[in-house]
């Protein structure tokens, strides 16, 4: 099983920090994976925080295409950052021969765009680019957003970092909200698009556990959005279920949980809003979830959430002082990088709850 | 000795001949009284025999007439291998054994087309017996324990809307109701199917609808029964029972007089309405109520004289889908102001999934359910050509419609509900399971229901005799002595405890895929040892 974990902060992060918080968790996964979404960026890329940034790994001739399809798409180059790979011996990484972490500016037209139409320029470029590197199996693209960098890759996360130079700590790149997963490879092939956290639209998201219902999600979600694609992961669905519930249908992030997990009629019958969530319960039964996950997202908005399946089968914990929120399958990595917080504030949602993160660090906990 | 003519029928050339064992038997004629179709009765045989009763040799000759049972060698009079004269035989003298060499069928076409109730006898193989549920939690994650925890086996009943269809509006931070939405029920995903009263005795009626007041009231199990083609008794009309019942309405359109001279007196709604367009023993055709089993008060619930009721294979004045949407279920709709989920049955058919597409897509959101029903669906009565050679498998069909509906982002809106044999073998929970997965939100039964109140007829050419006003337990006749022999609460608490089990049998099901609320879709836990099948379906192919 994956670990997964993240950290919110008043003061920037670099991802030495989310390494120690993973790497105590060693024995929960098998090394193959590393993969983080950093949002609210500082180091290099803090000048731009309102461009997109693309994120991405490609070959050569890949990189010629993106670059391409961007300058045809008249997105301008801003600023890059690009890791000096550290090659030493031995390492267990499957590197990429590009890593491409750029900042564009909008085309012009973009100027007269609502946000909505920006937004969707955005995921279809994302989604155009996607297109065209997976044709010759040319690379992969994980978001391009403003203020979100993705990085992910296949082997040891302790080699990741070392390759990526991630331990020196050289101020590149920091941020003050980080989503991270080591990976645990159990049913798909290594696959670079099947490594949470996953991005779309504002909403990162992560998930541990096992999709029991990812079939059914899948058959649903494909026809709902042209940004549900891939399903490389099972966890990908709670990712689409999120997006469609908070941004699609635009209602409030209380009923989330209620459709990935939702009450039993037993006691829905005996609620006052039991006509609201009967209707969710019939038009999005296929949104459920039924097997052991728990979720760790992020929201346009920068609040972070988590909560669990109906059953606490995957349990999480929330430690945190006055500068930092940390969220992680298990206590051992928040031990690590907060050993003197005050653990009777550790917060251990149970399976009715949601836990939310607010950018001033406040905890809101509310049950279903 | 009598002259014999090749076109004679013997008993060698009936399905089933009688072993009979005179040493055993004493005469004492239960079984002659209780076959109900008169295929066996009492004779004198003459006997022949030599015995020396000396120390020496001294031959006797001895001649006797000696009664015995016999069988009846008749094409109308045949013995239907149902065991009832065995069951009452106090000295096991007497049993029906089956036939391979049989011409019955060959023969028996003097009169017409043969007619005949049952099922399918030529297409009993089944599908769902190729696949098993193989996704079985183990290290990926935990099975659940069906004994612990607790599982939400519920299936909706009515029009599911698109979820930006939805009236909710948010206030507050919170999502309210504006406006309103087509009715849905959440029941049992097991669906007691239209066997109406006529088709079965009035006492095997209530017996099932007996067993669904005791599951519902005392279990909790919210199972729904469909009354059939054929009306409701008043009483139950206007009772708050009414509840737990759907209302089927056929091309006949038996019993709807009754159904709504009782509408103003009744104190609930019923549970649904079901059209029904098709069925899957005798696709095409129209119900059929043969003279003999319509009694006098079949008649008055029905609202008909006393004649063999021959259903139409059409509702009138339907004749496309469009037509059925906006004349059948929009008057049934505002028949019941549009509070009471309106559902439509047909027979599998490789049509079936345009059908489905078709409601799918109706502007009014109007159908609350599609019933499918399969080639091995049961009946009271058809043309034995019907069902044999007629009709087309349901788990496919099933699986087609599901697909088709997530294909256009439209998955659920009209729920499935597949039948025919399902529980052939016994175990329905294990069929039901698996049609589930394979997208049916739940299953509809019929025949089961009957085998627990005592009906012996297979697929195997047993009875089958449903048809002719004989049924020798009971269940499908309206002779008030073969009646009597059916006990009522006996057969009911059969249902009820065979539900129990179902419901007991389908946690055991989910608990190992680690699923406490129903798999709708959930192909992936099923694989199949049949690559053709699995290929179908879109499941594992195993081996
Ligand atoms: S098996 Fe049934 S039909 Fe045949 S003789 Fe016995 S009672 Fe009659
Ligand atoms: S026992 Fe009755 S219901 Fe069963 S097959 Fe025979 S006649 Fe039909």
């Amino acid at each position: 099983m994956c670990r997964i974990g993240s950290i919110k902060s008043k003061t920037p992060v670099q991802p030495s920090v989310v390494l120690r918080l993973m790497l105590p968790q060693q024995e929960g996964h098998d090394n193959s994976g590393f993969a983080m979404v950093m949002q609210d960026l500082y180091g290099i890329f803090s000048p731009y925080k309102d461009k997109p940034l693309l994120s991405l790994v490609c070959t050569q001739k890949g990189n010629r295409l993106v670059e391409d399809y961007m300058d045809a798409h008249n997105f301008t180059k801003l600023a890059e950052w690009l890791p000096v790979p550290n090659k030493q011996p031995g390492l267990d990484i499957q590197a990429m021969p590009y890593y491409v972490f750029r900042n564009y500016d909008y085309p012009e037209d973009a100027a007269l765009m609502t946000e909505a139409e920006k937004e969707n320029l955005l995921l279809d470029t994302r989604l155009a680019l996607r297109k065209i590197l997976e044709k010759d199996n040319q690379g992969y693209v994980y978001s391009f957003w403003p203020d979100v960098l993705t990085l992910k890759e296949i082997g040891d996360p302790s080699d990741i970092a070392t390759y990526f130079r991630l331990w020196e700590d050289n101020g590149c790149l920091a941020a003050k909200s980080v989503v991270a997963q080591c990976r645990q490879n159990t049913n798909y092939d290594i696959v670079r698009y099947a490594a949470h956290p996953f991005f779309l639209q504002g909403y990162t998201l992560c998930a541990n556990g096992e999709n029991t219902f990812y079939t059914k999600n899948k058959n649903f979600q494909s026809s709902l959005h042209r940004g549900y694609i891939g399903f490389e992961s099972d966890s990908q669905c709670f990712l689409n279920t999120l997006h469609y519930v908070h941004h699609e249908l635009k209602w409030p992030l209380v009923y989330y949980k209620h459709t990935i997990t939702p009450l039993p009629f037993e006691e829905i019958n005996r609620r006052d809003d039991r006509e609201v969530l009967l209707g969710i319960r019939e038009s999005l039964a296929n949104l459920e979830i039924n097997g052991p996950n728990t979720v760790i997202g992020v929201l346009p908005d920068g609040n972070m959430i988590t909560c669990c399946d109906s059953k606490k089968l995957r349990p999480v914990v929330v430690g945190r002082d006055d500068n930092m929120a940390v969220i992680s399958s298990e206590v051992c990595g928040i031990n690590e990088i907060l050993p003197n917080r005050d653990q009777t504030r550790d917060i251990y949602p149970n399976e009715r709850e949601v836990v939310l993160i607010d950018n001033e660090l406040e905890v809101t906990r509310w049950k279903q | 000795m009598e002259a014999v003519k090749t076109q004679d029928i013997g008993v060698n050339d009936l399905n089933w001949i009688i072993e009979y064992k005179p040493e055993r038997c004493t005469m004492c004629g239960s079984c002659v009284a209780s076959c109900s179709f008169g295929a066996i009765k009492a004779a004198v045989r003459r006997q022949d025999i030599t015995v020396s009763e000396e120390n020496t040799p001294a031959p006797v000759h001895k001649h006797s007439a000696r009664p015995v049972i016999k069988q009846v060698a008749s094409l109308t009079n045949f013995c239907r291998g149902c065991g009832i004269c065995q069951k009452v035989c106090p000295n096991n003298a007497i049993m029906p054994r089956r036939n391979p060499d049989a011409r019955r069928t060959l023969l028996s076409r003097d009169s017409g087309p043969i007619k005949r109730g049952g099922r399918t006898n030529l297409n009993a193989e089944r599908t769902l017996d190729k696949i098993v549920v193989g996704r079985i939690s183990q290290m990926t994650d935990p099975s659940l324990d069906a004994a612990r925890h607790t599982f939400d086996i519920r299936a909706p009943f009515g029009r599911v809307l698109g979820t930006k269809e939805l009236p909710f509006a948010v206030e507050n931070g919170k999502l309210t109701v504006k406006g309103k939405k087509p009715p849905v029920r959440w029941i049992y995903p097991l669906i007691f199917s239209d066997m109406s009263i006529g088709a079965l005795s009035t006492r095997a009626w209530e017996a099932v609808a007996m067993a669904v007041g005791c599951l519902n009231e005392k279990y909790d199990i919210p199972v729904r029964m469909s009354s059939g083609e054929g009306g409701m008794p008043a009483k139950l009309l206007t009772s708050e029972y009414l509840k737990y019942f759907i209302i089927q309405i056929a091309s006949g359109h038996f019993g709807w007089n009754r159904i709504i001279q009782a509408m103003p007196y009744m104190k609930t709604d019923p549970a649904g309405i079901l059209i029904k367009i098709g069925q899957g023993a005798k696709p095409g055709d129209g119900g059929l109520l043969q003279k003999e089993k319509v009694a006098e008060h079949i008649g008055a619930i029905r609202g008909v004289p006393r004649a063999t009721l021959a259903s139409p294979p059409n509702h009138q004045g339907l004749y496309s889908i469009e037509e059925s949407v906006q004349k059948m279920h929009l008057s049934m709709n505002a028949a019941f102001g549009f509070r009471v989920p309106v559902a439509i049955k047909c027979a599998a058919s490789s049509t079936s999934v345009s059908v489905y597409n078709n409601l799918l897509r109706d502007p009014y959101k109007i159908c609350g359910g599609f019933f499918i029903d399969g080639i091995q669906g049961g009946t009271g009565a058809a043309n034995e050509i019907s069902l044999d050679h007629t009709g087309h498998p349901v788990v496919s069909k099933i699986r087609d419609c599901y697909l088709a509906a997530a294909k256009q982002g439209l998955t659920g809106q009209i729920p499935l509900y597949g039948g025919g044999g399902i529980g052939m073998t016994g175990n329905a929970a294990a069929d039901a399971f698996k049609m589930i997965c394979l997208g049916a939100n739940g299953v509809f039964v019929g025949k089961i229901l009957i085998q627990l109140l005592g009906c012996v007829g297979n697929e195997q050419g047993r009875c089958n005799a449903c048809n002719t006003g004989k049924c020798p337990m009971g269940i499908c006749t309206q002779n008030p002595r073969l009646v009597k022999r059916l006990d009522v609460d006996k057969g009911a608490q059969k249902i009820v405890d065979y539900v129990l089990a179902f419901d007991a049998e389908l946690k055991k099901l989910m608990a190992p895929i680690g699923n406490s609320s129903l798999p709708v879709g959930r192909s992936d836990a099923l694989v199949s040892t049949d690559a053709n099948i699995a290929n179908k379906l879109g499941i594992g192919y195993v081996c």
